[in-house]
């Protein structure tokens, strides 16, 4: 895919709210390319909990959110149907929540035009057994939950159907300021190393925690306060609604029942760079401690894996309180027009959230119709996204019913846990490649179940290797470096074999490696020896050390598995 | 409660959320003879903990019963013929076969049973009536055309092994024959160190009474005189065709009449390996039911072979065994592997001179309860069963032995080998030696 000279407007970032802005440019005529330096929502969109709110959570404090929150949802109830489940959820009021707020919920909801009805304790325990049955009273909102990856697509693929594009492993490394306006954008193929300018009339940045960084490249100032939230996954539905604690929003007070696994939801914790944190220890104690209010049992559940997304939280410099913590920052969103620092064809989207994308995304795009004197009214709320059905939203067995009706059982399955045949990657790759297998990954789930890429992921390496070779023999000159990395990156030595094996073994050990990151925080019990048994398919029986990419092993921090321990 | 109880409560899973012990190591699919034969069940790991998953967590769908989206969306679960090996072998304590059995129950929530299911579970009044009308009923079961017919109206497939009916249950002949005793009434019942109480189930009850015949008379040849209390089927076909609602009704109303024994201290004594293991298991893991009176009888019940094995073991066994001198090809049915009590009949042919009892070594027939019945069934439990059938075809035995009722009329059926409970084995034995004694007294005595 080329990258194009000129365009009306380059959106810089590729997770909700980027690919919202470019569906709502391209549907009001305004033809735009998106670039992202990794795949789509491999930031905060594809590092959260999964819930849609119902903005039951902010009715307390910020009924500005709340309203937002509620409207959208049944917006996106509407046009993104697939990729939300009608989970419903409910605010219970556990022995530790304060009184005052738990009498005062129904009429907040009220206020924000939140629908909430109280339900009989003794009802909904039947229904989630799993709760703490010391609940004292529940309240049923509109939550649900809503996947990132599905929706994107679909996002992508109504502005690609109007004229724009998406390109994804492209990365802004410069921009060339003159006369109060960007005139060009230097762009990155991260894959193959090659460089592109890109002349646009407007510059959206939709790059959320990054937007600092984004704006520095054309010396605009904005001030990011990254907030880390880290998340638990349960190894399968906990609950089946959404289920939150009725107190003003905390630590680990959250449970979302996504695809076949529930998420515990999270912590706030201020990080100077939205690239490097850890999770820590502490961290995932203080989920469970509070989680446990919710869930007496959630100590004996099994985790999957802990990780961790930054929320893009914006202050702007006046609204500085000091010493107040994350949480006391809006969640609302702000475009900020940076015609005020000097570069008129400018503008950041910054704070909100998921479920106010949309909004966000009409917002950002009124503000540039604006300047480029585009008078097309926004119809981003009005028509259901390509590949989507009305009314039909997610359902959990989905995917087990439909493997059954293609003859079900093992035959071609890749990912035994969540179901991925050959035909899912396959497809995937078709339309992806070239791709790495944590692509593949957001886009099939491959590798996500309970063991963690132990079984799924040297099969999914097996097709990277075959679809290299066929290209190979099509083509009759070598693959070109189709995974991230050259030949001398991916450490392969000439004569030692081949470079499809190779690049691979590389696609193979990195991808292990992203899977056990997630594992080691919370690796104990059965999720440990997940790990060893992990550790002994890809050691012992498949001898992962002798691989040409020797120096990727899998699983060499054997300090972090002790700790565990 | 007990410490046992404590450390039991606080140890045990839910069957739901054992799906969190599997590693995914696959010993569970090495082991099922099912996924071994045939490709419509997709195997224990795949439908079990995998399966469980992509399940709602509680039993209602979000829509309600009926809804589009049904709690468990993989009808091929339906294939798992429930023998229970998958769980047995699980190294990390997976319910398997527990999760398939709720998943197949849930398949059938909100919709009506079919006719056949709902009829499998009803043994009762199946066993009744069958007893009732035996003259016709059995002349009915060997007619061709008619079963052909049954096959086509209800799914029971025409070849399927069907037993014939007694002339009278064994409950009539014995509220009958204490009646004449005057037993019961004037008499002081014996101690728990002197009686036991007879859980007969519904096979010997209407099918085989000679096999609780036997026992009674091992019994009270060891010392043991034979309580029969009221007692209903103990639920499990109602269990293995997802009637969860039925099961437990059956189960009140056996811990109901079984439990005031149980707290004295007597042992309930059951001959069918399965009717014993729902007791002593199911009640509580399949049908949740954690009440003292249930938690009593399970823990009071014993397979009859274990019983005795233990008796011997105290040297309390009599051990005058006579000589029997033949082969004896023995099956071990599933339902006995899951008590994880090992093979006592084996050990208890040990003690009979000249008998040469062999362990056929083979994991299941395929008749599974009443799997091998159903018309979609039949042949694979055919198939599951045919190494075993070989095997005894093989030995030129004429008698096989084997202490679950399903599994000696498929074997019987599949190998035309009379196959027969190991406590007529025994009673036999015991027989041989009082001809040789010259002390034989007419049987059923």
């Amino acid at each position: 895919m080329a990258v194009p000279h000129t365009v009306d407007v380059l959106v810089i970032g590729g997770g909700a709210t980027g690919a919202g802005v470019l569906r709502d440019l391209a549907r009001r005529g305004m033809t735009s390319l998106l670039v992202d330096r990794e795949d789509f929502a491999t930031g905060t969109s594809g590092r959260y909990h999964g819930l849609l709110h119902s903005g039951g959570r902010y009715v307390g404090k910020d009924k500005v959110a709340a309203r937002e929150c509620i409207e959208e949802n049944r917006v996106l109830r509407r046009i993104a149907p697939a990729s939300i489940e009608d989970t419903g959820g409910y605010f219970v009021a556990t022995p530790d929540d304060p009184d005052d707020y738990v009498e005062a919920f129904a009429d907040n909801c009220n206020q924000s035009g939140v629908d909430c009805d109280e339900v009989r304790v003794a009802d909904l325990l039947a229904r989630e057994p799993a709760i703490n049955p010391g609940i004292r009273r529940a309240f049923r909102v509109p939550d649900g939950s809503i996947e990132p990856w599905g929706l994107i697509e679909a996002m992508v693929a109504d502005a690609r159907a109007r004229g724009s594009d998406a390109l994804t492993y492209h990365k802004v490394i410069g921009m060339e300021v003159a006369g109060g306006r960007i005139e060009t954008v230097t762009v990155r193929d991260e894959r193959t190393g090659s460089v592109s300018r890109v002349w646009p009339k407007f510059v959206v940045s939709a790059a959320g925690a990054w937007a600092g960084q984004i704006a520095a490249l054309a010396n605009v100032k904005v001030e990011m306060t990254p907030g880390k939230g880290t998340m638990l996954v349960y190894n399968y539905r906990v609950t089946d609604a959404v289920i939150n604690r009725c107190h003003r929003s905390s630590d680990g007070d959250i449970m979302v029942p996504i695809h076949s696994v529930s998420i515990l939801g999270t912590t706030d914790i201020k990080v100077p760079d939205p690239d490097d944190y850890d999770i820590t220890r502490a961290e995932i104690r203080r989920l469970v401690d509070e989680g446990e209010k919710l869930f007496p049992s959630l100590r004996e559940m099994r985790i999957l894996r802990a990780y961790a997304g930054v929320r893009p939280l914006y202050q702007a410099p006046a609204d500085t309180v000091a010493g107040a913590g994350n949480r006391s920052i809006s969640r609302a969103h702000a475009i900020l027009d940076h015609a005020d620092q000097g570069v008129d064809n400018f503008v950041s989207i910054v704070g909100g959230k998921m479920t106010t994308h949309r909004l966000m995304a009409e917002q950002t795009v009124d503000a540039v119709a604006q300047k480029l004197g585009n008078t097309t009214a926004c119809t981003t709320a009005d028509e259901v996204l390509p590949g989507m059905e009305p009314g039909h939203h997610y359902w959990v067995g989905h995917r087990l019913a439909d493997h059954e009706a293609e003859g079900g059982g093992d035959a071609d399955l890749l990912c035994e846990c969540e179901l991925v045949t050959r035909r899912m990657a396959e497809a995937y790759l078709d339309t992806h490649w070239p791709c790495s297998i944590d692509d593949v990954r957001r886009g099939t789930r491959v590798g996500m179940g309970p063991c963690q890429g132990a079984f799924c992921t040297f099969r999914v390496a097996g097709l990277v290797a075959e679809r290299l070779d066929a290209h190979t023999k099509a083509t009759g000159r070598p693959a070109p470096g189709t995974e991230p990395g050259t030949p001398e990156e991916v450490g392969h030595a000439p004569g030692s074999g081949s470079l499809h094996a190779a690049i691979a073994d590389r696609a193979l050990t990195a991808f292990m490696r992203e899977r056990a990151k997630g594992v080691r925080p919370i690796a104990s019990g059965r999720q440990l020896q997940e790990l060893m048994m992990t550790n002994l398919v890809f050691v012992d029986v498949l001898g992962v050390e002798s691989l040409s990419t020797a120096s990727a092993l899998v699983f060499e921090d054997e300090e972090a598995v002790d700790a565990a321990r | 409660m007990s410490i046992a109880d404590i450390v039991r409560e606080a140890t045990e899973l839910p069957v739901s959320r054992s799906a969190d012990e599997c590693l995914k190591c696959n010993v569970c699919n090495t082991v099922c003879p099912v996924l071994r034969v045939t490709d419509k069940f997709p195997g224990p790991k795949y439908s079990g903990p995998q399966g469980q998953r992509f399940r709602l967590a509680h039993l209602q769908p979000i829509g309600g019963p009926g809804s589009a989206n049904p709690p468990s969306p993989d009808a091929s679960v339906d294939y798992c013929s429930g023998c229970g090996w998958c769980t047995t072998a699980c190294p990390a304590g997976v319910k398997i076969a527990e999760m398939n059995n709720q998943a197949r129950a849930r398949l059938r929530e909100g919709t009506r049973p079919k006719l056949r299911d709902w009829g499998l579970g009803q043994t009762d009044l199946t066993g009744t009536l069958g007893v009732a009308f035996s003259p016709i009923a059995n002349v009915a079961m060997r007619n061709r055309p008619l079963r052909r017919a049954m096959e086509l109206a209800i799914g029971v497939h025409h070849k399927a092994p069907v037993p014939p009916f007694a002339k009278r249950t064994f409950h009539a002949t014995w509220k009958r024959r204490q009646a004449k005793a005057g037993t019961g009434s004037g008499k002081a019942q014996p101690g728990p160190d002197k009686a036991i109480v007879y859980f007969h189930g519904c096979s010997a009850n209407y099918y085989e009474p000679h096999v609780a015949e036997a026992a009674v008379w091992v019994l009270r040849r060891n010392g043991f005189e034979t309580i029969v209390p009221d007692q209903v089927c103990c639920g499990l076909p109602l269990i293995s065709n997802g009637l969860y609602e039925d099961a437990r009704a059956h189960a009140c109303k056996n811990a109901k009449s079984l439990a005031r024994y149980a707290k004295a201290g007597y042992r309930i004594i059951g001959t069918s390996t399965s009717c014993t293991h729902t007791i002593k298991a199911e009640y509580e893991e399949m049908l949740d039911m954690r009440d003292e009176d249930t938690r009593a009888i399970s823990a009071a019940t014993w397979d009859i072979m274990e019983f005795l094995l233990d008796l011997h073991e105290q040297g309390r066994l009599d051990t005058g065994f006579g000589r029997l001198d033949e082969d004896l090809p023995y099956h071990a049915p599933c339902q006995l592997r899951s008590h994880g009590i090992g093979l006592p009949a084996l050990d208890l042919f040990a003690l009979i001179p000249g008998l040469r009892a062999r362990d056929m070594d083979h994991d299941c027939c395929g008749i599974a309860g009443t799997y091998g019945l159903k018309r979609e069934k039949y042949d694979i439990a055919m198939a599951v069963g045919r190494p075993l059938f070989d095997k005894i075809t093989a030995s030129g035995a004429t008698v096989a032995a084997c202490d679950s009722e399903t599994c000696r009329w498929q074997i019987e059926a599949a190998t035309g080998v009379r196959t027969r409970h190991p406590i007529e084995i025994l009673a036999e034995s015991y027989r041989a030696m009082d001809r040789a004694r010259g002390t034989a007294e007419p049987p059923g005595a």
